[in-house]
């Protein structure tokens, strides 16, 4: 399996990632050996065998619907790069 | 002091040997000291340690408090601890100042002990030298040019070297037995959902689990003992009875089934690591237990398996680094794409941005099934070899790695590379089972780790069976020089 520069910039987007040319030169080397490595799952059938997704095949708890947490707004926010009133800013999205 | 265990301290602290005010100054005088050629911790929190081990003095004095009231301990940066920088080796957030304490954080504090700082790892614990961290790679105390494994590498390093009386560790692919086996001390992965992850910044969700990491068997039932339990914050924590882990650390072995898995002893094992796995083995065996040879026939499949399931979920839970709401943000960013791509580029280093490009390949369409849900469906296979197993043995041994601590440089540039030196730990989170690594026999002057798996919640028998392989030998209370 090997990729080729132009599929890693459509990953790094998916990603939101920014990689310049000469990390995408890198990176496309280091993730085809990856897959590669990877590709010894293709060996084995695993026709009739269940997808197992948690450890201990358990399903998630489940709680009542109710509200459990009080406002700590102002004191989670203490750690956002920019807020104002209570919200996170960013760059202009309308123009 | 820092050659006692943790039994040994609790005792002193009760007799009036030393207050825990001195003890926590004798350890953070060690790190000062020492640590500034091994570079285990991120952060010392003197101040604060400070404060808990007067407290711990009160209660101690007031005879309150248990067996953890006024020990020195260090933990992962990769937990959060309200107040304190929770960086997980990472740029991305070397700024964070959590606004929580991680439920393992909270119930070694109520147990009474006391916080020296927060140790270095990987970043994000992706990797397995400690050489990805943002902070610099950790020497490995026996030896200066060798790693110390990882991604739990610092809390290893900080507890050959004696700078904490025990420490936390967290393990997604074998980041505390590895690292542990490569610094000569004792390092528990619990059953998956044994120990709350909340607070524990996710790596893979379906593997990540929380572990002691100590002096010996003895001193990390005592940590699990706190560390251990059902938590109502993290959905996946498993409601089973915690039992008293100390108590049963004596049980006689006479009559256990050991299975030995030849997939464990391949060409791939070091012919030194090898003889003192087959040494530890013989110990066993004069203790009463029975040997047998087992099969795991998919273990060779694992480190292909876990380099798609682990990145996969990396890949999504590493999606909340964003630049908005906490971490790393870039400069001037001209527009909010900018501002995503940029942060996150800045802020995540080399390994961790391999890992989340191969995770968002394995999930994207066309790609899904052929990757992520085969991946899947192997992992049903590797756990369906361990059930098997145990329906014939009670525990498995093994080496915990490959080798012993390879040099600095040898692997960073070979991310395969790298990835192969779990390919005896990784199984056990695949199938989300304990297991535990303890120091046998040194090699060429460097430790080895025996590595024991046991069934599902069997931390018990775990602990009860590297205790008395310790009560037989001195592999444990080996110290590097210096030390």
């Amino acid at each position: 399996m090997s990729f080729d520069q132009s599929e890693v910039e459509k990953i790094a987007h998916l990603a939101r990632l920014a990689v310049s040319d000469d990390e995408a030169r890198h990176l496309t080397a280091d993730l085809s050996r990856i897959l590669d490595l990877v590709a010894e799952m293709q060996q084995v059938d695993t026709s009739g065998v269940s997808a197992m997704a948690h450890p201990l095949h358990m399903s998630q708890r489940l709680r009542t619907d109710e509200v459990t947490e009080s406002d700590r707004r102002d004191h989670n926010q203490h750690c956002a790069p920019a807020t104002e009133a209570g919200l996170y800013l960013v760059p202009r999205v309308i123009e | 002091m820092h050659n006692q265990s943790i039994t040994q301290l609790a005792a002193g602290l009760r007799g009036g040997d030393f207050s825990s005010v001195e003890l926590t100054r004798h350890y953070l005088d060690r790190i000062k000291t020492l640590d500034a050629a091994l570079n285990s911790f991120i952060s010392v929190t003197e101040e604060q340690a400070l404060v808990q081990a007067e407290t711990a003095d009160k209660r101690l004095a007031a005879g309150e408090g248990g067996m953890l009231t006024g020990i020195p301990i260090a933990h992962k940066d990769i937990f959060c601890t309200q107040g304190v920088r929770t960086s997980c080796g990472s740029r991305m957030l070397d700024n964070f100042i959590s606004p929580y304490d991680a439920t393992v954080v909270e119930r070694l504090a109520d147990a009474g002990v006391v916080m020296l700082g927060k140790t270095n790892m990987d970043e994000f614990a992706m990797g397995s030298s400690n050489e990805t961290s943002f902070y610099g790679p950790v020497k490995n105390p026996w030896d200066h040019n060798k790693v110390p494994g990882g991604s739990s590498g610092g809390s290893a390093a900080a507890m050959a070297a004696r700078l904490c009386a025990g420490a936390t560790g967290t393990d997604t692919g074998g980041s505390i037995r590895q690292p542990a086996a490569l610094c000569g001390i004792t390092g528990l992965k619990p059953t998956y959902g044994r120990v709350s992850r909340y607070g524990m910044i996710a790596f893979a969700s379906s593997l990540d689990q929380a572990g002691p990491m100590a002096a010996s068997a003895e001193d990390a039932a005592l940590l699990l003992q706190a560390m251990a339990g059902f938590d109502r914050r993290d959905s996946t924590s498993m409601q089973q009875p915690v039992p008293d882990y100390t108590a049963t650390l004596d049980a006689s072995l006479q009559g256990l089934k050991i299975g030995l898995p030849k997939e464990y002893f391949d060409d791939g094992l070091d012919a030194g690591v090898r003889q003192s796995v087959e040494e530890a083995i013989a110990v066993y065996s004069s203790l009463g237990a029975e040997i047998r040879e087992i099969s795991l026939p998919n273990t060779g499949l694992g480190v292909a398996t876990y380099y798609v399931v682990a990145p996969a979920e990396c890949s999504s839970n590493l999606s909340r680094y964003d630049g908005v709401r906490f971490g790393y943000r870039c400069d001037a960013p001209v527009d909010l794409e900018d501002l995503y791509k940029r942060s996150r580029s800045e802020g995540f280093g080399e390994e961790v941005k391999r890992r989340i490009l191969i995770g968002a390949y394995v999930l994207s369409a066309g790609y899904y099934d052929a990757y992520y849900v085969k991946a899947q469906k192997l992992r049903h296979l590797i756990s369906d070899d361990f059930k098997q197993a145990f329906s014939e043995v009670d525990v498995i041994m093994g080496p915990t790695s490959p080798t012993t601590a390879f040099t600095m440089g040898e692997k960073a540039d070979d991310p395969v590379a790298m990835y192969l030196s779990d390919v005896y730990t990784i199984a056990t989170n695949m199938a989300g089972l304990p297991g535990i690594s303890i120091p046998c026999a040194p090699v060429a002057g460097m430790p080895a780790g025996l590595q024991i798996i046991g069934n599902y919640f069997d931390e018990a028998r775990l602990l009860n069976v590297a205790h008395l392989f310790q009560q037989q030998t001195q592999w444990h209370q080996q110290l590097p020089e210096g030390v």
